[in-house]
């Protein structure tokens, strides 16, 4: 597959209007920095101390993942505080993409995480780095964020920046080696409102640039010569993406000791792809230390401009890609969690614990996505839908 | 709306909230006191209670669906200090 | 542009309030209730040097600082020092079981309605307030990080030696 050719002035405007926003966003974080070394000694509080040991099982589509998930946070003198995480996914799949043209398989994909962070006064400093490893993709991001509260404590203002490189590899070809260059901007303002009312808004610029589709993945066009009706050839797609999201959310504290929350969130990008994100939540505690989590999301969006199904004949235009995860979709989630408080009292150095369980069923729904395992006739096979269940069954301790 | 303006803007908007902590030194009385934080200061009314948890749920989503992004937020709490 | 933002930056850091200090004018007093149900009254104290804590059971840094202010207590009861823990929480219930956990032998006080927050003018949790032995307000500190017991512990000399 040759090289995809620089395509649609879409393709550089998106990388001027990256690069712009990139200059943009880095010059507001470095004036924040500078403004917020500036502000009256009001001190912060570091993130709290604590140890996580989470199991996490995915299962849908033909797809299940398994593994764990571990975390430590410590603090030390008052201004420090240092974290790891450990997280596995191990796959086997059987995937819809992956029955249609290729064979199932088995793979396992390995992070490490580390965060940093420093409490100054009134701002907080983090950092963190992020590295990602399985045998055909390694990811590195490396992240800063300072975050500063003000107005009497009731405001805090939040910006983060992270650079991310990747390395993509192909199975079964030693030779095919691409990069992905990654930025995110990342700016957030949390308000508290009432005594029982807190306000939350974000807003995330990422772009990404290199290889950013998947070597394996293919799209179908329509083939006379073929006896199915149609054939397969490799997708291609830009070499540039730059997205947009913002988000809202609240948090209130009902009187009787629950609390609800709500999150809408926005997203657009350069490949036209649009989405919005519904999420209503509620917590409730139960006396002898049970607290329990009801959450219904709801997602829609729709497909990048160069995606198709099903595509009317070979090379029809400069990208082209038929990921279902660029189609048009909806998915809806619900949630049900229990967590139960264990070592009342402590236990030596540990001051609390809780036993937790979450259970998701989320349901996925493509508008024109076509599912080719079912019969039809090319472009007139069902649309796909399928539904996952995630179980995460978790221990977490405070220290 | 063109890119240009839109980056514009997005400049003109980024600049606005990052000049906010000039304002600080402005004497706004908090219509909260900090002896007054209790609800926001308990667990449940925490942004993030389960960080380990949540973020493996934002990968579940980030993987199968094409927004990314704006999934966090800071603040709140007890105010402490 | 950005010289101007720097030129702001830095007045603002001259003109910065700071976590602790100095302060001056008489102690407004105030009655509240104790744990043990009797009225406690500042104006009683004349003659004392008193310390006044404003804590609460959700406050991380309150919960640490407990131990050292007991400590503080102490040492230096005897010596015509008494601590007052203003206990600020809304729903008093939860606060004997703290106490349980982490006792402590000094007065603590109970200011559900907050109206000797208000009078003090908290604007931190914990918030601590040095009062000498003539009813005068001396020294404030905002919040707790470690360390400061150990500039409460000079200041309670300093004014105990008056």
């Amino acid at each position: 597959m040759r090289g995809a050719r620089p395509a649609a002035p879409g393709a550089d405007v998106a990388v001027i209007e990256g690069r712009a926003g990139a200059r943009v966003a880095k010059a507001a974080a470095v004036l924040a920095a500078l403004v917020a070394l500036a502000l009256p000694a009001v001190a912060g509080v570091l993130p709290e101390e604590r140890a996580d040991v989470l199991f996490h099982s995915y299962d849908g589509g033909g797809v299940t993942i398994q593994g764990p998930s571990l975390l430590v946070r410590k603090q030390f003198a008052d201004k420090f505080s240092a974290s790891a995480n450990y997280y596995v996914d191990r796959v086997s799949s059987a995937s819809i993409d992956v029955v249609s043209t290729a064979s199932p398989y088995t793979e396992e994909r390995t992070q490490y995480s580390v965060g940093f962070d420093y409490l100054h006064d009134s701002w907080l400093l983090n950092l963190g780095f992020t590295s990602s490893e399985e045998n055909d993709y390694t990811a590195d991001t490396f992240s800063v964020g300072v975050s500063q509260d003000f107005f009497g404590d009731l405001t805090t203002l939040s910006l983060g920046y992270s650079v991310g490189s990747d390395e993509v590899r192909r199975r079964g070809d030693s030779e095919f080696s691409a990069d992905v260059d990654r930025r995110q901007y990342r700016l957030g303002l949390s308000q508290i409102l009432t005594r029982s009312l807190l306000l939350g808004l974000s807003f995330e610029t990422i772009t990404d640039e290199g290889f950013l589709n998947n070597p394996y993945r293919s799209v179908r066009f329509i083939d006379d010569e073929n006896p199915r009706g149609y054939s397969w050839e490799s997708e291609v797609y830009p070499r540039t993406r730059t997205s947009d999201a913002a988000a809202i959310r609240l948090r209130y504290y009902l009187p009787y000791r629950a609390a609800l929350h709500a999150e809408y969130r926005t997203y657009t990008d350069t490949w036209d792809i649009r989405a919005d994100t519904f999420e209503l939540g509620y917590t409730h505690p139960i006396d002898g230390g049970w607290v329990i989590e009801a959450k219904v999301r709801g997602y829609s969006q729709t497909a990048a401009s160069f995606y198709r199904d099903l595509f009317p004949r070979s090379r029809f235009q400069n990208f082209m890609a038929r990921d279902k995860e660029l189609s048009t979709f909806d998915s809806t989630t619900f949630r049900l969690g229990a967590s139960y408080d264990v070592l009342r009292g402590g236990w030596r150095f540990v001051e609390r614990g809780t036993v937790n369980i979450a259970y998701d069923h989320i349901l996925f729904d493509y508008a024109d996505f076509r599912d080719v395992t079912r019969g039809g006739a090319p472009g007139d096979e069902p649309f796909y839908s399928f539904d996952a269940d995630v179980v995460q069954l978790y221990l977490s301790f405070w220290f | 709306m063109s890119t240009l303006r839109t980056t514009r803007l997005r400049a003109a908007g980024l600049a606005c909230i990052a000049a906010l902590p000039l304002f600080a030194g402005c004497a706004v009385e908090p219509w909260v006191k900090p002896y007054e934080r209790d609800r926001l200061a308990d667990p449940i009314m925490s942004w993030d209670r389960d960080p380990v948890s949540s973020a493996y749920m934002h990968h579940v989503y980030e993987a199968r669906e094409g927004a990314r992004g704006a999934t966090g937020s800071a603040g709140g709490g007890c105010g402490c200090n | 542009m950005l010289k101007k933002m720097l030129g702001m930056a830095a007045g603002l850091l001259l003109a910065s309030a700071v976590g602790a200090g100095e302060i001056s004018g008489p102690a407004p007093n105030f009655s509240l209730p104790s744990r043990s149900g009797e009225q406690v009254s500042l104006e009683d104290l004349k003659g004392q040097v008193v310390m006044i804590n404003f804590w609460a059971t959700w406050c991380g840094p309150c919960r640490k600082e407990m131990p050292h202010l007991e400590a503080l207590h102490q040492r230096y009861a005897n010596l015509g020092f008494t601590l007052l823990g203003v206990n600020v929480d809304e729903d008093t219930s939860g606060v004997e079981e703290f106490l349980k956990e982490t006792p402590v032998s000094f007065e603590v006080l109970f200011d559900p309605e907050n109206e000797v927050s208000e009078l003090y003018d908290v604007v931190a949790m914990p918030s601590t307030v040095m009062v000498d032995r003539e009813g005068n307000l001396r020294y404030m500190h905002h919040g707790y990080q470690s360390g400061y017991e150990n500039e409460y512990q000079a200041q309670i000399r300093a004014l105990l030696r008056e």
